[in-house]
């Protein structure tokens, strides 16, 4: 039997993340919000919408989130697979069902979630320059040639899954990410996704500004 | 011979705040971090009541006058001290996460265990 559990973090997202949600059941039954101290009411939302929801006493940050929510799905002893999934809506659920069915064809052990593989996603230049460098960077440093290393969707396959301790507990999370993924040398690949950029997701997404934050987080590690 | 002063004093910084950093918080570092802070306090209160026996220690060094001695230092201390602190938030914010993360897993649902108990 296999089973994929769909991680979602979560913090303050209560107008978007029922739709999220209700968008992902039919597909993967299994999804678990991780509450990041959320204090507008989202772990309802998440729970009325069908999502099991592990709730963080204090907010401690997205990457210490989606380790929380690895950590749960770990647990569970049927999980075959672990997608992380962002809470306001912008990807697709047969991204991650493409993603998934490249685990377990047995191609990959990893999947990574692309913008910039296919032109389906809309990017601003400013934006595409910073993720571009990001991905140059993280290429130079792990040796994994990624075209976006800051992209939320993700697949693992579960022995994966299990040697992955983040510990960068706010945005950096995804560079340690790929990090470990270079120490743990799973055979990856990178899937074509599209982000769907919403006003709300735009809003609430990383500003640019914030790149400066990763930076600092990375080098006073 | 200014410069030179001054290149110490940055090394001192950065060895000083490495070496701090690398052994985190066991009770040596804390006592050097402590027996610094001491004699900085001495020498501060020292250069208050005898400034000229500053200035010519700092004019021996290369240092125009007791004060900018007393700035250098200052601004070591502050460095060291923002380090080590910075090292110390770290600690307790992994062990505050970890807390966190024990409490959420624990009083999450976890339906595989219901699933198992209905068979």
């Amino acid at each position: 039997m296999s089973r994929t559990w769909i991680v979602i973090p979560m913090y303050n997202e209560a107008t978007v993340v029922g739709d999220v949600i209700s968008g992902l059941l039919p597909v993967f039954p299994h999804v678990v919000c991780i509450d990041d101290g959320s204090s507008d009411g989202s772990q309802n939302v998440a729970r009325e919408a069908g999502a099991l929801v592990v709730q963080h006493p204090v907010n401690l940050g997205q990457g210490a989130a989606l380790q929380t929510g690895i950590e749960y799905a770990l647990c569970d002893p049927a999980t075959t697979e672990i997608v992380t999934f962002d809470a306001d809506g912008q990807h697709r659920v047969e991204d991650a069902l493409a993603m998934v069915a490249r685990i377990r064809s047995g191609e990959a052990e990893v999947v990574l979630g692309s913008r910039f593989l296919d032109d389906r996603t809309q990017v601003s230049k400013m934006k595409r320059l910073v993720l571009r460098v990001a991905a140059v960077q993280s290429r130079w440093s792990t040796g994994m040639a990624l075209t976006d290393a800051h992209n939320g969707l993700r697949a693992f396959g579960v022995g994966t899954a299990a040697r992955i301790d983040l510990k960068q507990n706010r945005m950096a999370h995804a560079s340690e990410l790929i990090h470990q993924l270079a120490e743990i040398k799973p055979r990856w690949v990178e899937h074509p996704v599209e982000i769907i950029y919403t006003d709300y997701s735009k809003a609430k997404g990383q500003s640019l500004l914030n790149s400066v934050n990763i930076v600092a987080d990375l080098f006073f590690r | 011979m200014q410069i030179i002063v001054q290149i110490v004093l940055v090394l001192a910084v950065i060895i000083v705040s490495l070496a701090l950093m690398r052994g985190g918080s066991n009770a040596r570092h804390l006592a050097i971090r402590r027996m610094m802070l001491v004699l900085f306090a001495l020498i501060a209160a020292f250069s208050v009541f005898f400034p000229t026996i500053l200035t010519r220690l700092a004019q021996l060094l290369g240092i125009g006058r007791g004060t900018d001695l007393v700035l250098y230092a200052l601004v070591v201390s502050v460095l060291v001290f923002m380090a080590t602190t910075y090292q110390r938030f770290r600690h307790l914010e992994n062990s505050l996460t970890k807390l966190s993360r024990r409490i959420a897993i624990e009083e999450a649902e976890k339906p595989w265990l219901v699933d198992k108990d209905q068979h």
